[in-house]
């Protein structure tokens, strides 16, 4: 379902002498199945803005667009869009609360009010499509490993069968293979699903390999909004909002400098190795 | 929405009342309250108002800051009014329907809204300008006496402070776990009691398993900081009268002497 | 002896059902052995669940290991009485910054260290001031800790067992709740410690790019110790790192997929210049 988000604003506290604006002029268009990474520091707006999409937030003005209808229309029916857009948080520990991961993850689609066949089968279904093996199912969520909570969550929403899935910050606190394996994880699904994606990251790094669209947030405002080559090409911009491009493309910037005529929009390992080799001739 | 309660809050700056001994706050307070239960006339509130603007101004507190603290027992406070300005028997004013209001109760009700009103000021005032830490060395330092009869004086002063420092973390915490679960589909707002109390669930549970998470990662953190109890401990803020204290002292007795004389002027009441 | 030894350590996590029975046990650190000399700047790294933590839980005397011995500073860390020492001695970094910060003001809780050891109030300030001073958090000193960003709470934590005069620091994953913009503050603030004050740095983490500056670097895996060498040491075995649920700095992988693929690079090439100079040679 394609989103449009509309000069849309958004104060926190607003009539309060502490108000901040958290969205300034938000305009944006998603198209259907986009992987669309949200970076900014923190405190940019990225999180703000993901609360949008699902309409947990409501905008201070301006209008949001779900394929076509505005979400903040009269008859717009709000629980029915949480239930087509996912939101998973960043702490898995906000949302676990059963006595087992398979319960857990069946309290979205029981919330939908689906008969309990349904229910389960669902649930089933999301568990094995985050890649949680069968015997954590009827484990307590709070014994698994940081990745596999992590996992679990993920389910609990994919149960409600969203058809645009918001991450936040999926990788924290992970190690690097755990990072890893949740981002390859997520690039399945939408591959395979056709799910519209947003992962909201603070690393350009993690998500440089796998998102289609990067669009960067600086106070409340849209930065940049492009294909990743494109987006770290202003690096040094990015530096000065607190951000940093991945180390592949200050190498390839210094190796350029250097006097070998290197590709410098890319920006995964293979490809930077590829230009690299291509530049000496090899 | 649960960031708009102030009472209880610091309010950082600088000022004469910030510096002032937690002692000298915390019985200053006290007095300041059961003053405002002493007055029978209209003057006696007069006193205690410029008492207080005078300690809102030296405190440099916004006076909306402090309103906005207020927000939160509004609705206490107009059902006490309207209870008392309707229920009041006494000389009749204007009366319709089933009610009538009256002089008596008319003067109960403004007398309640405005002792309510000051009161709430006035003990935010001391949360504003004392630093938890520091309220609580002034109870620890004043009960003190209480550690003969075996009572735990510094384990709960301490308790206290550490409870203070987590409500607001707490309370962010529970916007997001709200937040995730409505996400999933919960909903708070709607249905019986029953339902109700039953849809807490998804939100009490991993608030508490966080809160313990939490105690149990500060009690390490404390313990890895050589923290054994009060026995052996120095103070970096010792408490210790300064002439400024004993002068607040004087204001404060000076103010009681003031407001109690002229709040029970007899001939001042119609 | 340096400041801080450990000998054949183990540490074993006994699991209980709910009647209290036991239903196996873990072996969280499987003996384990180091050195640790006064002044230096020792990473250990690990993927989660690596048993690094625990170790470290250990040197405070958070823990008690189940065999073998750790000594801070020559002393037993199982001996009773000599506790308070030890965690004066060693004072130990938390991961998560809101749980163990105490005050609710930053030089109040800078203060909490000293005044549990009984410093006089005015040494405390003394200590209060240059700990602040040494973190770059001086300026905040009057903030309350929910006010500042999860980097300048870090730094302040520092600050705390800083204000111990310790003279070692375990800093047990400072930094993986944090942007990264507040990693970096953090690290700086911890390499300053070791290069300026001295201090003896024990850096728990699994980000690469924060052991470059590392004298040595333990890597820790089902609880025992897997490799030990300098970063460059360590960063010259890409695949073994990779086995070790580890990665590597990107312009290590890079110089890795390039030696792979036939130019003739040396291993462990940890900056951009390194990897620069290496690409120049080749060409001329």
């Amino acid at each position: 379902m394609s989103i449009i988000l509309d000069h849309v604003n958004y104060i926190y506290g607003q009539d309060t002498p502490l108000a901040v604006a958290a969205l300034r002029d938000v305009c944006l268009q998603i198209p259907d199945g986009q992987f669309v990474g949200i970076i900014g520091h923190t405190g940019s707006g990225k999180s703000t803005l993901a609360q949008h999409l699902n309409g947990l937030l409501r905008a201070t003005s301006g209008h949001i667009y779900f394929d076509g209808e505005d979400i903040y229309g009269k008859d717009y029916d709000m629980k029915k869009l949480r239930s087509r857009v996912g939101l998973v948080f960043q702490y898995p520990e906000h949302q676990l609360f059963e006595v087992d991961v398979f319960s857990d993850v069946c309290f979205g689609p029981k919330n939908l009010g689906l008969e309990r066949r349904e229910v389960e089968l669902r649930a089933y279904e999301a568990l094995r499509k985050v890649g949680l093996p069968d015997e954590l199912f009827y484990q307590s969520p709070f014994d698994l490993s940081g990745g596999q909570k992590r996992r679990a969550a993920i389910a609990g929403v994919l149960a409600m069968k969203p058809e645009v899935l918001i991450l936040d910050e999926p990788t924290a606190g992970l190690d690097p293979r755990g990072r890893d394996e949740i981002l390859r994880q997520i690039k399945k699904l939408q591959t395979e699903s056709g799910m519209t994606i947003f992962l909201v990251s603070h690393s350009m790094e993690d998500v440089a390999e796998y998102v289609d669209r990067i669009i960067v947030m600086n106070r409340g405002s849209v930065l940049f909004d492009d294909v990743p080559g494109e987006v770290f090409r202003h690096y040094k911009e990015l530096e000065d909002v607190g951000l940093a491009a991945p180390q592949v493309t200050y190498i390839l910037h210094l190796l350029k400098e250097r006097g070998l005529d290197v590709d410098v929009d890319a920006t995964t390992i293979g490809e930077a190795a590829e230009t690299v080799l291509h530049a000496l001739g090899r | 929405m649960l960031r708009d309660i102030t009472l209880g809050q610091y309010y950082q700056t600088d000022s004469v009342i910030h510096r002032l001994d937690p002692r000298v706050k915390l019985g200053g307070t006290l007095l300041y309250i059961i003053s405002l239960f002493f007055f029978s006339n209209p003057l006696g509130y007069l006193a205690a108002a410029v008492f207080l603007g005078i300690v809102i101004k030296l405190s440099r507190v916004p006076f909306r800051f402090m309103v906005r603290g207020m927000r939160a027992i509004l609705f206490l406070m107009l059902i006490t009014v309207v209870f008392n300005l309707f229920l009041t028997p006494g000389r009749e004013i204007v009366s319709f329907w089933k009610l009538t209001i009256t002089v008596e109760g008319v003067w109960t009700a403004v007398t309640i809204a405005v002792r309510l009103a000051m009161l709430i000021i006035g003990s935010s005032i001391m949360t504003l300008t004392t630093t938890p830490n520091n309220l609580t060395d002034g109870m620890e330092k004043m009960l003190r006496p209480l550690r003969v009869f075996k009572v735990p004086v510094h384990e709960v002063a301490m308790m206290m402070s550490i409870a203070l420092r987590f409500i607001p973390l707490l309370m962010e915490e529970t916007d997001k776990i709200m937040k995730a679960q409505i996400a999933r589909g919960a909903d708070f707002e709607s249905g019986n009691i029953i339902k109700r109390a039953k849809a807490l669930v998804p939100l009490l549970v991993p608030l508490f398993v966080s809160a313990f998470r939490r105690a149990n990662d500060l009690a390490m953190a404390m313990e890895s900081r050589c923290y054994r109890g009060g026995e052996g401990r120095t103070k970096m803020k010792p408490l210790v009268y300064q002439r400024r204290d004993r002068v607040a002292y004087l204001c404060l007795a000076l103010y009681l002497a003031v407001s109690i004389t002229v709040g029970r002027l007899v001939w001042l009441w119609i | 002896m340096g400041i801080v030894k450990a000998a054949d350590v183990v540490y074993e996590y006994i699991r209980r059902d709910e009647e209290g029975n036991v239903e196996g046990i873990t072996t969280a650190v499987d003996k384990v052995s180091l050195d640790i000399a006064q002044g230096e700047f020792v990473a250990i790294l690990g993927h989660n669940g690596s048993g690094k933590s625990t170790l470290a839980k250990q040197i405070n005397a958070i823990l008690n290991p189940t065999e073998g011995t750790i000594w801070v500073d020559g002393m037993d860390t199982s001996e009773e009485d000599k506790v308070w020492e030890i965690r004066q001695t060693a004072g130990m970094v938390f991961q998560n910054p809101d749980n163990q910060i105490i005050g609710q003001v930053v030089e109040e809780d800078v203060g909490f260290g000293p005044e549990n050891m009984g410093v006089p109030t005015k040494e405390i300030w003394e200590r209060v001031e240059e700990s602040l001073r040494a973190v770059g958090m001086y300026a905040f000193r009057k903030y309350s800790p929910n006010k500042l960003s999860g980097g300048q709470k870090q730094r302040v934590s520092i600050a705390g067992v800083l204000a111990m005069h310790p003279k070692c620091i375990v800093l047990d994953e400072p930094t993986a709740m944090l942007d990264p913009s507040g990693r970096k503050e953090v690290i700086r603030a911890v390499r300053g410690l070791n290069q300026v004050e001295g201090v003896t740095v024990i850096l728990i983490t699994h980000y690469m790019e924060e052991i470059i500056h590392a004298d040595r670097v333990y890597v820790m895996d089902q609880g025992k110790i897997a490799m030990q060498g300098t970063p460059k040491e360590i960063f010259s075995q890409v695949e073994k790192l990779k086995k070790l649920r580890l990665d590597v700095p990107q312009v290590t992988m890079l110089a890795y997929e390039l030696k792979r693929r036939g130019l003739a690079l040396p291993d462990g090439i940890l900056t951009a210049e390194e990897l620069a100079d290496e690409l120049q040679k080749l060409r001329a």
